[in-house]
């Protein structure tokens, strides 16, 4: 064996690992830097953050213009919608599912006249039942436009994690008051409750493993659908991605 | 926190706790120098090809999302600052983080090294009656060489990111931070996956999207199984104030073991810290787009401890150490520690471009691999191969630019480089290879004006020297000839330029008392203006 | 104004065309140029392969020749991107290492009044038009230290574009580092053989007669590789910023300093 592989690392007899990590850590950082110390009060905050003008003060409209643009960029099939429309734009999201599993709190006007199976998770669906469900139709937290990104809450709205992991249509139905322009004001919201488990999705499953060449679909979702409820002056019933829908 | 608090918490009492480098099981260091493993990686043209092809894609990816960034100077100054921060205050930030994941119902493990965290990792496994744990893709648990400690114990580890599957199923080892099947093009990984998966159509051809299929119906039922498991990840951020652990991906199979298993372990290096949930909004921003090139990845999972009802009902963290302290008492290079993991810096990179990442011979190549590899094993050796990562670079100063969280990797380099000078030099007898013979000899020469003046004007044109035995007397090319001659023609550069201006000053002295006064030798141009006089400022005096 | 030149110890030897261009070019202009003999070398190859121990009294050479001239001149120029950067940022630290603070503010006050060329003639002289004529096709190499350490931006190109009769046509990849790096080029000899190689071929794709940089060490080694793998002579030549604005309809630049063959 070569000499520079021979000496391993002490250990401090009568020292928990702990103890021991940290007094290494405290005899390490003894050796000041040249610079100074930095304190969390010297974080710089230049950067665009929550409560920036541009993030408060930009048109509600163009920012629901750049979700929905970002959405489409990374191939999810948008359907902007109003309120009264709302059920037939999820219908048409859910079109050719068989079957369709939602959380106990998404609204129930969201699924009339739904022609489809519908089992509301109780918690009990294993990962095998789910994978035998066509769709999960669920709410949303949080869209932030500027990275076309979902952000999903483990609660009554969005569900437990696993149900809008396994099944490989996940349609998301996003409120207009819950989209934010930048990842600041999301993270923000999020850390209202930051104790809760949080998943943010931003298109649907891809890798770029091969090649560097971006696959849209592997263990996630392979189909990823929003449907937008807007308030008044709706772009129209139309999914705004025609070609792309399928 | 004053540093003069800091030191106050070290006890003085007991010997001191010396940090330790990292265990030399883990996959830190590889059997023999860069110079020698880039040869080999540089005559594969197969390899080559792959390279150039995907680190320019995903360079060209990186540019155009960071360039819609108006902000991103200042999120990156933000990201150094935090990460800064961290590193102050790390004691701190470790207590408050393992206070916040036992509150949230999660049990915190310490390991000082690899084989630590491999003993734990491993009993918590076999206590649970697990025969088959499922991973995601973790620098951490591939550094520390988990896989084949849990397989010792008769633990089958599956990885379930592609690329790692397609490394795995080779048998092969990663090559890139992000993308560890770098290395490969699609009609390799369609080799390897019909070699590997028994059920694998025959007939599958190498478009990457039918090789993706191909790994999730061999995955599947894998995922599906796993309620009653294990499955052990790693995190790219750890909040301390509310014990969130982070974890970013884009195929889902990271959702998959985050989320479907009844236990979850995760084995987190200590420098993994963020201090507030809120900082997540630099860290989320500046990640996916310095990583993948997307304005945010597919998929990014947030937990905290363990959560009734949805998801692992059992959460382990293991906070590792492994090399990390030792990194952390070189002022100048602890920065080292700040890395994100977004490689950005490898893709960027020409050496790495153009030699892949198994030269470097360490789960962290490239740039960033070569500052924090020998600064985590130590380097006690003049022949030990991570002494040769230092110098792996051509100091050009690209994987400092794209870093998002701005470490000046190439004067981490450079300060690597004289630290290990420094040791040979003060260890007796060590300091007399060929390059410190040259070097001290360059230096003599070249701090003491008048025999310096003397040697390059007598050398007179360097082809009367070139090649042979007085190449010596050029000092400042001596050592560079033999190496740079294999490869290119050099120049001829006639008269030197110093023997050039003693020449014109004395020809327009001359010129000046006897206009017509005969050339000099290579025909000095009279200067236009102000001639005449002795321009220069300070005469060394000839020897 | 009066400017002391600092031709680097790899010019003075290997190319000393690019200082004599920098004497021409900047007498052309009406500056008075001297040459202090005393000087040898910044010290950045000792640094850069981390012998600071060995680069400190080069260091301190260098601090003591340009430190006794400051009074008397205005400026310092080095016709090079990496050795003017060496000087502002690394001659500090090599201070540190050896403990010397007053050495580390001597530098200092030294580095303050030390340009690269392109710098010298933009900021200082304040002339993009030196009144060059080179009726030739170039394309230029930004070189690493040049672009990230001194940050000299665009200033060359300005330059080079008012320069008449030229043609500046785009270098592909042309950020991407030629492979020199001093001591880089010999200890990862191959590796850095790859790099200048694929250099050596976008210069030859650019379909330029000539490659334009500020750095004679990284034009030594793209040129000695387009000279090797690329037909000879017939190949795109290196050529310093220096020889091009130097070059005028009546002392047009005349290619000298024919190459060495191979050293066996």
């Amino acid at each position: 064996m070569s000499t520079w592989d021979d000496r391993r690392p002490a250990r401090t007899p009568g020292m928990s690992a702990k103890e021991e990590i940290l007094a290494r850590v405290r005899t390490a950082l003894a050796a000041p830097r040249r610079d100074d110390v930095t304190t969390y009060a010297d974080v710089p905050r230049a950067y665009q953050r929550a409560d920036d003008k541009q993030e408060t003060g930009t048109d509600p409209g163009k920012v629901r213009d750049v979700l929905v643009q970002r959405l489409e960029d990374y191939t999810t099939v948008v359907h902007r919608t109003t309120e009264p429309a709302a059920a037939a734009a999820i219908a048409q999201a859910l079109d050719g599912a068989g079957s369709v599993v939602v959380p106990r709190g998404i609204p129930g006007e969201w699924t009339q006249g739904l022609d489809a199976q519908l089992l509301t998770d109780d918690g009990t669906l294993s990962a095998h039942q789910l994978d035998e469900v066509d769709a999960v139709l669920t709410g949303c937290h949080t869209a932030i436009a500027l990275t076309g990104t979902l952000v999903l809450r483990g609660d009554e709205l969005c569900g437990r994690r696993a149900i809008t992991l396994v099944p490989d249509r996940h349609v998301v139905v996003v409120r207009a008051e819950q989209v934010v322009l930048g990842v600041p004001k999301g993270i923000e919201r999020m850390g209202e409750d930051p104790g809760a488990p949080w998943t943010m999705i931003s298109g649907p499953s891809a890798t770029s493993d091969i090649e560097l060449d971006r696959v849209e679909g592997v263990h996630g979702p392979r189909r990823l659908e929003v449907v937008l409820i807007e308030p008044e002056q709706p772009a129209g019933d139309e999914p705004s991605t025609k070609e792309k829908q399928g | 926190m004053s540093r003069e608090g800091r030191m106050d918490t070290v006890d003085l009492g007991m010997p001191a706790v010396r940090p330790q480098h990292a265990s030399p099981s883990s996959h830190l260091r590889g059997t023999r120098g860069f110079p020698a493993a880039a040869r080999d990686a540089l005559g594969d043209e197969v390899l080559r090809g792959n390279l150039t092809y995907a680190t320019a894609t995903i360079q060209a990816k990186r540019a155009s999302v960071v360039r819609e960034m108006r902000d991103w100077q200042k999120l990156r100054d933000a990201g150094s600052a935090l990460k800064w921060h961290v590193t102050d205050h790390l004691p701190e930030l470790l207590e408050q983080l393992e206070a916040s994941v036992t509150a949230a119902g999660g049990t915190v493990h310490w390991a000082r090294d690899a084989e630590e965290a491999g003993e734990i990792v491993t009993r918590l496994t076999l206590e649970r009656g697990a025969q088959d744990v499922l991973k995601v893709k973790s620098m951490a648990t591939q550094e520390i060489g988990l896989n084949e400690t849990l397989a010792h114990a008769g633990v089958r580890v599956i990885e379930s990111d592609l690329a790692e599957l397609i490394v795995q199923l080779a048998g092969d080892a990663p090559s890139h931070i992000l993308v560890p099947a770098i290395h490969r093009n699609r009609a390799q990984i369609r080799e390897i996956f019909l070699q590997a998966m028994p059920d694998i159509d025959p007939e599958i051809t190498d478009d990457p999207a039918a090789l993706a299929g191909a790994a999730r119906r061999f995955l599947r039922e894998r995922f599906l199984d796993m309620e009653q498991s294990v499955a052990i990840s790693g995190a790219n951020f750890a909040v301390a104030d509310t014990g969130t652990l982070v974890v970013v991906e884009s195929e889902g199979n990271g959702r998959m073991c985050l989320t479907l298993p009844r236990t979850l372990i995760s084995v987190v290096g200590i420098e993994k810290i963020v201090p507030s949930f809120q900082d997540l909004e630099v860290f989320l921003q500046l990640l996916p787009r310095s990583s993948t090139g997307e304005r945010m990845n597919p998929y990014t999972t947030l937990f905290t401890g363990v959560a009734e009802g949805d998801g692992p009902q059992e959460f382990h963290l293991v906070l590792l150490d492994n090399g990390r302290s030792a990194v952390l008492e070189d002022p100048e290079g602890r920065s080292a520690l700040h890395c994100i993991r977004c490689s950005a810096c490898l893709n960027v990179c020409p050496v790495y471009q153009r030699t892949g990442g198994h030269a470097y011979g360490s789960t962290y190549p490239g740039p960033i691999g070569a500052i924090l590899s020998p600064q985590m094993t130590g380097v006690s050796d003049p022949e030990d191969p991570n002494a040769t990562l230092p110098y792996a670079s051509s100091l050009c100063g690209a994987c400092y630019d794209v870093c998002p969280v701005k470490i000046d990797i190439p004067s981490i380099l450079v300060h690597l480089r004289a630290k290990e000078v420094d040791q040979r030099r003060e260890a007796r007898g060590q300091f007399r290879g060929t390059w410190d013979v040259a070097m001290k000899g360059a230096g003599r020469l070249m701090s003491s004006p008048r025999a310096y003046d003397a040697a390059v004007r007598s050398a007179g044109p360097l082809s009367r020297v070139l090649p042979g035995e007085n190449i010596g007397r050029l000092p400042g090319v001596l050592p560079l000839v033999p190496g740079w001659t294999d490869h290119r023609d050099l120049p001829h550069p006639g008269q030197s330029f110093r023997s050039w201006w003693a020449a014109r000053e004395k020809h327009s002295a001359a010129t000046d008392q006897q206009p017509g006064a005969r050339d000099e030798p290579e025909q000095p141009k009279a200067p236009r203006s102000g001639s005449g006089t002795d321009r220069t400022a300070q005469n060394g005096g000839e020897a | 104004m009066r400017i002391s030149l600092m031709p680097t110890c790899l010019v003075d030897v290997m190319t000393p065309d690019v200082a004599r261009s920098t004497v021409m070019l900047l007498e052309r202009l009406g500056h008075e140029v001297v040459f202090d003999r005393r000087q040898t070398c910044c010290g950045q190859m000792h640094t850069n392969t981390g012998y600071y121990k060995e680069a400190a009294p080069v260091v301190r050479s260098f601090v003591d020749t340009f430190e006794s001239q400051l009074e008397e001149v205005d400026a310092i120029v080095m016709p090079s991107g990496s050795c003017a950067g060496c000087v502002r940022e690394q001659h500090p630290l090599v201070a540190r290492h050896e403990g010397d603070a007053e050495l580390e503010e001597r530098a200092a006050a030294v580095a303050a009044k030390t340009y690269e060329l392109s710098e010298l003639l933009v900021d200082v002289l304040k002339v993009t038009d030196v009144g060059a004529y080179f009726p030739h096709t170039v394309t230029y190499h930004p070189t690493c230290h040049s672009m990230r350490i001194l940050k000299v931006g665009p200033r060359p190109l300005r330059l080079l574009r008012a320069v008449e009769g030229i043609e500046v046509v785009n270098l592909p990849q042309s950020d991407t580092c030629c492979g020199f790096g001093g001591t880089f080029s010999v200890k990862n000899d191959a590796t850095s053989d790859a790099m200048v190689t694929d250099k050596a071929a976008n210069v030859v794709a650019s379909g330029a007669e000539y490659v334009v940089a500020g750095d004679a060490s990284c034009l030594m080694n793209i040129g000695g590789k387009l000279h090797r793998e690329h037909a000879g002579d017939s190949a795109p030549r290196a050529i310093h910023l220096a020889q091009i604005l130097a070059s005028t309809r009546e002392e047009p630049f005349v290619p000298s300093g024919t190459i060495l063959g191979r050293a066996s």
